[in-house]
């Protein structure tokens, strides 16, 4: 085995093809993307070399703040809430269900896997104003209160979107962090227990630090995931009111080929791989110290 | 020796498979800034490939069309059974959909493959439609027509109003409406009120239905375009009919304080609630149901609502109970109500790059035919002569038609001279505007801004 894996040829043989392929597939198109960011036009009209202009405006775009910032607010909330929401979920699988929670494992995960315009669909009806009220509103005004205009303030948007999400993806994450927990071995529950051990302090002191590593993997799964959501925006509200929910992606996505300008959406593109760069190291580094830290 | 042989067969093959990969690269990347030197004579993709200078015919005569409106799909439908079977049994029709939002990206990534296809919905935007004519994408039937002798078929106002809109005679004049206020006249006696002509008027009217529980307007939202048509209609009768020519020249901005003016008062309606609730949430279809049900008591439209009104499922307090009337005159203001905005609807073109024979059979076809098929069906006025006329007219339709020949001058929408990104910004920024989560200044500095970026 040693001399296989020392032999230089056998290594380029055996790597060389994926090399190539992952090569053609992923790099080349990422560099040629970058390329794009240093030119103005379409595929229309021609591209054209304007050397750094497109970072200029990307530095003097109000709409780049806005879409920023909802971006950045979007991901941490999500995150905290579908990681916090599944974390719940698999815990009350494994201590309360227990062997029983299969059938609610299920129904938990199934709306990870209906499409994401039907799940847009029945929010916006849920929620709706008009021409009917939504059963959201309904239910409002048979309890005295107003209907709200979900969709027509930036604020309130922004939690539907949450709460459409959340719900959405918490079975999935409660699923990723059930393997976690139920790898902890039954002897140290057992041995915590007698020690005296029960309910929140046997989570916080026991279940947490054990379930860790799996639940920075659920972490680094979920802000990579919301950085970069578009879906699920898209059909729900699209980015409105005015702009106000609207992310990067979405915003690339309008300028590259609603706008026409592909130079100008590379260079948000880029801008988004640099945020998603950044993050993934710092949960990284996060999760090396941290780890080691669990450890000791 | 034999490791050097060994090692030199490796780099063959490696070299070998980076050369299939670029050579794989290369035929899947697009064409980039090559179309842009493709002439107007090149033959489309699908093309037999015949060494003839002029394009040559596809094998379908495949006409995209938005998912929104199938008005016109379902006419082209009509004509390939009727009218125009010799052609269509020559180069057979073939109807596709796109919904209206995705309608830009759909054209673009077309035009930049060479696969347009014979004829299509020519973008949301004269903008987009410009941006097709630069990449040669889009028939001159000017030159076209007058080539098939078929020119004087089509009304000397139709051209001049795509003339001044798309630089050029690039679409066909598949609707010609005129935009008003189409009003319930039922609600409107029983409530005491007479036609606004007037702003002013037309505010106090709005209150009185208000305080009688009638919502006054119906309007979508979700559009956008039919809120930033009322203050491109403030604008023009205020600042006169050429407000909006003054911010394409750069002569005015929207951010000027009459501009700005123009969207206080618009959003004011809003904030007095007189476009009814969750006015973001309302698409086209509703707010059209919401007037034709009799829900409201005015909706601003385009005269090719007519084809809705004329159908009784779904215009239940029918066609003899709805009145058309001009945007009213703002007191002191340059413009007046004789000058009515028009438009050509939404912009259908053929692809030069296609346009053989048996599509120039397709083209005379449709201009021969079109505008008596579509009055006579879907009640739509068109640009081209309807040969012959149709008669049988409701009142409310003959109304319309004698102001479109009669009016002498008409007017933009806000949008029409705007690049696609303003047109997306001032749309998508109308309902917060109407809602009060934008203020009117905020809203006319976001336009400005898209303006000015593009």
């Amino acid at each position: 085995m040693t001399e296989l894996l020392g032999n230089k040829r056998a290594i380029m043989t055996l790597v060389g093809p994926a090399l190539l392929i992952y090569t053609a597939v992923m790099l080349v198109p990422v560099f040629w993307s970058a390329g794009y960011t240093l030119t103005s036009g379409n595929a229309i009209t021609g591209y054209h070399f304007v050397g750094l202009a497109n970072f200029r405006e990307l530095l003097s775009d109000p709409n780049i703040r806005t879409a920023l910032s909802f971006t950045l607010r979007y991901a941490v909330v999500l995150t905290i809430a579908q990681v916090v929401a599944g974390y719940l979920l698999a815990l009350f699988y494994v201590f309360i269900l227990k062997r029983a929670s299969a059938l609610i494992r299920t129904l938990m995960f199934f709306p990870i896997v209906l499409p994401t315009v039907a799940v847009a669909l029945m929010f916006q009806n849920l929620f709706a104003i008009a021409p009917v009220n939504g059963p959201v509103n309904s239910l409002l005004q048979a309890v005295g209160y107003h209907a709200i205009d979900w969709f027509g303030t930036a604020g309130h948007a922004f939690w539907i979107i949450i709460i459409m999400d959340t719900w959405r993806s918490m079975g999935f994450y409660a699923v990723l962090l059930y393997a976690g927990l139920v790898d902890i071995p039954e002897s140290v529950i057992e041995a915590a227990r007698i020690d005296g051990a029960t309910g929140l302090r046997l989570v916080r002191h026991v279940v947490l630090p054990l379930s860790f590593p799996v639940l920075l993997a659920a972490l680094i799964f979920s802000i990579n995931g919301t950085l970069k959501v578009f879906d699920s925006i898209l059909a729900l509200t699209n980015g409105g009111p005015g702009n106000a929910t609207t992310p990067l992606t979405l915003y690339m996505f309008n300028t590259s080929f609603s706008y026409d300008e592909y130079g100008y959406g590379a260079t948000i593109a880029f801008l988004l791989t640099v945020i998603c760069l950044i993050v993934t190291l710092a949960l990284y580094r996060w999760s090396r110290t941290s780890g080691e830290e669990v450890a000791s | 020796m034999r490791k050097v042989l060994q090692d030199r067969r490796l780099r063959i093959g490696l070299a070998g498979a980076a050369a299939i990969s670029l050579l794989t690269l290369t035929a899947c990347g697009g064409s980039g800034s090559s179309t842009t030197t493709n002439s107007t004579t090149t033959p489309g993709s699908t093309s037999s490939g015949t060494a003839a200078a002029g394009p040559s015919d596809p094998s379908t005569f495949t006409f995209l069309n938005i998912t929104e409106d199938p008005t016109v799909g379902e006419e082209m439908k009509g004509l390939a059974q009727g009218a125009c079977s010799t052609e269509n049994k020559a180069l057979p029709l073939v109807v596709e959909n796109v919904p209206q939002a995705s309608l830009d990206q759909k054209l673009l990534l077309l035009a930049g493959q060479n696969a347009l296809p014979s004829m299509y919905a020519a973008g949301n935007a004269p903008a987009t439609t410009k941006t097709l004519v630069q990449g040669g994408d889009v028939v001159n039937f000017q030159t076209e027509l007058t080539k098939l002798g078929v020119i004087n078929d089509v009304e000397p106002a139709a051209i001049s109003s795509i003339d001044s809109l798309f630089g050029g005679f690039y679409v066909l004049p598949t609707q010609l409406n005129i935009e008003g206020i189409f009003y319930n006249k039922k609600i409107f006696a029983q409530d005491g009120i007479s036609v606004p002509q007037t702003w002013s008027q037309l505010v106090a009217d709005a209150a009185t239905l208000q305080a009688k529980g009638v919502q006054p307007f119906s309007a979508s939202g979700q559009q956008g375009w039919p809120i930033t048509r009322l203050i491109s209609g403030y604008l023009e009768r205020d600042l006169g009919p050429s407000a909006l020519n003054a911010v394409a020249s750069g002569a005015a901005k929207l951010t000027d304080p009459q501009y700005v003016a123009a969207a206080q008062a618009v959003a004011s309606l809003g904030a007095k609630g007189y476009f009814g609730k969750g006015v973001e949430s309302i698409d086209y279809n509703t707010s059209v149901n919401t007037f034709l049900t009799g829900k409201a008591a005015m909706l601003y439209m385009g005269s090719w609502v007519l084809s809705s009104i004329a159908t009784p499922s779904s215009d239940t307090i029918g066609a003899g109970n709805i009145g058309f009337m001009p945007f009213p005159n703002v007191t002191g203001g340059k413009g007046n109500s004789d000058q009515w905005p028009a438009n050509v609807g939404l912009a259908y073109t053929l692809n030069a790059k296609t346009l053989g024979p048996k599509s120039q059979a397709w083209l005379k076809c449709i201009v021969q035919n079109y505008g008596y098929a579509s009055l006579k069906t879907y009640d739509t006025f068109t640009g081209f002569v309807s040969n012959p006329a149709v008669t049988g007219l409701t009142p409310l339709e003959t109304q319309v038609q004698n102001i479109i020949s009669s009016t002498k001058q008409s007017v933009l929408w806000f949008e029409a001279l705007f690049s696609t990104q303003a047109t997306t910004v001032s749309q998508q920024d109308a309902a917060p505007l109407v809602n009060g989560s934008m203020s009117p200044s905020a809203f006319m500095s976001a336009v400005q801004a898209a303006l000015t970026t593009t």
